[in-house]
């Protein structure tokens, strides 16, 4: 094998491995969507939020500690504890359960039966707002977050490819990230046990009927509103892993929420109401972008990433409104 | 009992369509257009120039333009501040290599600019709704950025990748460059705010202006009717960009003087216009201003009274005007989805009747 | 400019304004209509009955262009129509009401009609945003026509009102007078009766009846109400799973007993 069809192949790994990274947040959207019709924005700001309340928790960072020495003069800043990984992860969960009630309870309750658009917007109003309060919480520097998720190049990889580009071209072996293996396991897993709690339990139950019909769901029994909390419980604990997979990759900071706008495209690709069509989608736009990076990017002065997956998915949107495992949408009068 | 319509007979359909429908409002307004020319200017200095009045009057034509084409023609955009880029530099481009041509041809020759490439993203709308229209805008807020970012012709190849606005002058008076003059800045503004309100008021008003409404309302029931959806959306897209690229145009060369297009023109720039039309309200000219100003104030307000009263560091100031603009966005959705000026207009309703409401 | 005026002037009433042939209309496999044909006199009630689902409302998209059949024919004022767009059709005259109601939600019942008045304005861009001058006159001009049709209506009261905010039968009135406001040579109301009371469907009928004596415009109407139906209708056709079962005078229809047997139930084989 020629080392370019190495490089190549290499290329279009990464972009599947950044595309596992996409679909972890298009799934968030994806279960908020089809629970309640709302185009959640906040989604991305959520794991930004989630993650640095993990790392905030994990090193005993005391909230709002920089208002509080602001306003009285004081210099308090940490506990003085680290806490062990998954303690953090599960006092983030409770966090973000937490977080799911108050959203209920003082927004989307009061948005019942309004326009989609009008969702969208009080969901961009959230996401401004979460950004603000996750700051004002845990202040906005970057933060490195470590849960102990295996990183850097896996040399068993590398060694096991070195040997496959023709004899003496240099070639040393493909690079790929424990990282985003790590990512890919936990993305499937998380996809498997979700299908396994929609498909046998009686709140997946629930949560299915909702999503076909609010109305008949009301009309037998199901909650509305707890079975929102739920949806944004569980939306909330997808964006914690996303996250936490993204923040350990490239640290705690706000380009995090920016990364998330990508799963947008993704889910146009998609479709909103498909969870494998999120997976499909993201590892389209991962790869896509990755490949145009690689082919075009050179010549068009690089940094293609910022645009590719929203123009890719503009073009798509023109062919094909509906998405790709969409139906054909007949209209009415 | 002082607002009142009693009194004040509409004797044609003329008088009944005017734009100030009570003689006392129209009296409100000629105050204000008077303070506006011939006081402000005598006491205007550059920091309220800088601070206050010139974003606010920017940012009201660019929120006027995103009003046009999401509050009455229903099509949300995030791309506002890519929009806006390119008027600014349509502006850059035009003022260096035209230098003699007057500044508010250039200003003006930017927003048509703008209105072909807003025509050019617009296209794509007849297919898509919605939700999928606001995600395709996205393509062009980060198409666009990238795109003056990276082709250096843009920024006329200068080393540090900005653009800086040479001085241009008026009537004797410079508007833009180092020296600018802050009275000049801000008549400038005025008057193309003055103007391009009117024009929106008379597009918003007309047989155009309830095509939009239409297309907006019942895209159907709008097209049965005759109006054609594609002409329809894409003159909202245009006459939308032609606003918002003024705007840039005007923020780069008479507001900043020098622009980094990330920074200026990024993402955060499209939602703050995006939250002056939905505090302010969609669909309505007058909101597109009373957001502005809110806008415009409430940072300023928050920064005086956080950093200079309480002394906090500003960073804190920073992220709670963000968890209040975005509770507030959250607020006026819940409780007033059409913004300040329906709180205002309802305000005018009750005092017509007041004291006696029955 | 709206050109059914000319298109309709060659045509005396009585004679065939417009008639669909051999039409046929599917959704992915599910046919909607099949081969059905009939045609509309100058100046004439024509009701289209039938059970639901038996394609009625598909025939007024397919007459006003919102869907375009696999196979068939529509011919109006004495030419075969080519493939238009529904807006384009607005242009040729015909306009029409809709089964649920699709007003302007967001405009008041005076812009609402006005809207009704595209078709007959036509001033360009630059002469709306300076209003003053041939913008402004036109407005003037068809503000005169739509007045007319709130007052025909009796709806002054709420001229200024958001349509949103008015009852239904009111708004079901609203929508009547937005698609008169087109002048309309042919005039489709999609079950413009449903959900009234016994009042307001007189006052319904009394209005698509003085409609079609003091402009001659032809009237294509759905309605389940037989006996509004076999008041005010010229001529009766009746659909049935996507087929024509009758076609002919309400005493006519009234007597057919295929006609009979799909309101009475009959199965199919």
């Amino acid at each position: 094998m020629s080392p370019e069809f190495l490089y190549t192949l290499e290329v279009i790994l990464n972009g599947l491995m950044a595309g596992v990274m996409y679909s972890l947040v298009a799934l968030g959207f994806v279960l908020i969507f089809k629970a309640s019709g709302i185009f959640n924005y906040a989604q991305g700001v959520m794991a930004l939020f989630a993650a640095m309340t993990l790392v905030g928790i994990q090193n005993g960072q005391v909230p709002f500690s920089h208002l509080i020495n602001a306003v009285f003069g004081t210099h308090i800043h940490g506990f003085g504890w680290t806490l062990p990984a998954f303690v953090a992860i599960l006092l983030t969960l409770l966090v973000m359960i937490l977080f799911a009630y108050l959203v209920e309870r003082f927004v989307l309750k009061h948005l019942v039966n309004q326009d989609p658009i009008i969702l969208f917007m009080a969901t961009i109003g959230l996401a401004y707002f979460m950004e603000g309060f996750g700051d004002l919480m845990w202040g906005s520097e970057i933060k490195v977050l470590d849960v102990g998720v295996p990183q850097g190049a896996s040399f068993w990889l590398e060694d096991f490819t070195a040997g496959w580009a023709a004899e003496g071209s240099e070639y040393y072996g493909m690079y790929i990230d424990k990282l985003d293996l790590v990512a890919t396991v936990v993305a499937i897993a998380l996809v498997v046990s979700l299908t396994l709690f929609s498909q046998y339990t009686k709140t997946g139950r629930a949560l299915r009927a909702v999503a076909d019909d609010h109305q008949a769901a009301l009309s037998v029994g199901i909650s509305l509103r707890k079975i929102w909390v739920i949806v944004w419980a569980i939306a909330g604990f997808v964006a914690m892993v996303a996250g936490i997979m993204w923040g350990a990759k490239s640290g705690v900071q706000f380009s995090l929420s920016l990364i998330a706008l990508k799963a947008l495209p993704v889910l146009i690709l998609g479709g909103f109401t498909s969870i494998p069509g999120a997976i499909v989608g993201g590892l389209i736009i991962g790869v896509g972008e990755k490949l145009f990076e690689y082919s075009i990017g050179p010549m068009i002065g690089g940094a293609t990433e910022n645009w590719f997956a929203y123009v890719l998915a503009l073009v798509f949107l023109v062919f094909r409104p509906q998405g790709l495992f969409g139906e054909k949408i007949i209209e009415r009068v | 009992m002082f607002y009142r319509q009693a009194g004040d007979f509409k004797k044609s359909y003329r008088e009944d369509i005017q734009t100030f429908a009570l003689r006392q409002d129209r009296r409100a307004y000629y105050v204000l257009m008077a303070i506006a020319f011939l006081v402000v200017p005598f006491f205007i200095n550059d920091y309220w120039a800088s601070a206050v009045l010139l974003p606010f009057l920017i940012l009201s034509i660019a929120a006027l333009g995103l009003n046009i084409l999401t509050g009455y023609c229903g099509q949300v955009s995030l791309g506002t501040g890519g929009f806006m880029a390119v008027g600014a530099y349509a502006c850059y481009k035009i003022m260096t290599s035209f230098p003699d041509l007057n500044i508010m041809i250039v200003v003006l020759l930017a927003g048509l600019v703008t209105a072909l490439v807003g025509l050019v993203f617009g296209i794509p709308s007849l297919r898509i709704k919605g939700f999928y229209l606001a995600v395709a805008t996205l393509a062009a807020q980060f198409f666009l950025v990238w795109l003056f970012n990276k082709v250096p012709w843009f920024y006329n190849y200068s080393a540090s990748g900005q653009i800086n606005a040479p001085a241009r002058s008026m009537f004797g008076f410079n508007i833009t460059g180092a020296e600018a003059h802050a009275p000049a800045r801000y008549l400038f503004c005025l008057a193309l705010v003055v103007l391009l309100a009117w024009a929106a008021r008379n597009l918003t008003r007309g047989r155009m202006g309830r095509s939009w409404m239409a297309i907006r309302d019942m895209d159907i029931a709008a097209e049965i009717i005759g109006v054609d959806p594609l002409k329809t959306k894409l003159s909202a897209f245009a006459i939308s960009s032609f606003y918002i690229g003024v705007a840039g145009a005007l923020f780069f060369s008479v507001y900043l003087g020098a622009v980094e297009v990330g920074e200026v023109f990024g993402i955060n720039q499209s939602f703050l216009v995006l939250f002056m039309i939905i505090i302010g309200g969609l669909g309505s000219i007058m909101g597109s201003f009373i957001g502005a100003a809110f806008l415009i104030l409430v940072p300023v307000l928050l920064k005086n009274v956080m950093v200079n009263g309480f002394g906090w560091p500003t960073d804190i100031a920073a992220h709670i005007e963000f968890i209040l603009i975005g509770g507030l966005i959250m607020l006026f959705l819940i409780v007033e989805p059409h913004g300040l000026a329906q709180l205002w207009r309802i305000a005018k309703e009750k005092l017509l009747l007041w004291p006696f409401p029955h | 400019m709206n050109k059914g005026a000319a298109l309709s002037s060659g045509i005396d009433t009585g004679e065939e304004i417009l008639s669909v042939r051999n039409i046929s209309l599917s959704f992915g496999g599910v046919k909607a209509l099949t081969d059905i044909s009939f045609d509309l006199l100058k100046g004439e009630v024509r009701a289209i009955i039938g059970p639901n689902g038996a394609g009625k409302s598909s025939m007024l998209n397919v007459i006003n262009g919102f869907y375009h059949p696999q196979q068939g024919e529509v011919w109006y004022c004495g030419s075969k129509r080519k493939s238009l767009k529904p807006h384009q059709i607005a242009y040729q005259g015909i306009a029409r009401t809709f089964q649920n109601i699709a007003l302007f939600k967001g405009m008041s019942t005076l812009d609402n009609i006005m809207t009704g008045r595209f078709t007959h304005m036509r001033s360009n861009i630059v002469s709306q945003a300076f209003w003053r001058g041939p913008a402004e006159r036109e407005e003037i001009a068809n503000r005169e026509k739509v007045e007319d049709i709130i007052e025909f209506l009796e709806i002054q009261a709420i001229r200024k009102t958001p349509v949103g905010r008015l009852p239904y039968g009111l708004q079901k009135r609203v929508e009547l007078g937005r698609a008169l406001a087109a002048e309309p040579v042919l005039l489709l109301l999609d079950e413009p009766m449903a959900g009234m009371n016994i009042e307001e469907k007189e006052d319904m009928s009394r209005f698509i009846l003085d409609v079609q004596q003091e402009f001659g415009t032809t009237i294509a109407l759905i309605e389940h109400d037989m006996g509004v139906v076999m008041d005010i209708s010229d001529r009766v056709v009746v659909l049935d799973y996507g087929k024509k079962i009758g076609d002919g005078t309400p005493d006519e229809v009234r007597n057919n007993q295929a006609v009979i047997d799909a309101y009475l139930g009959v199965p199919h084989e």
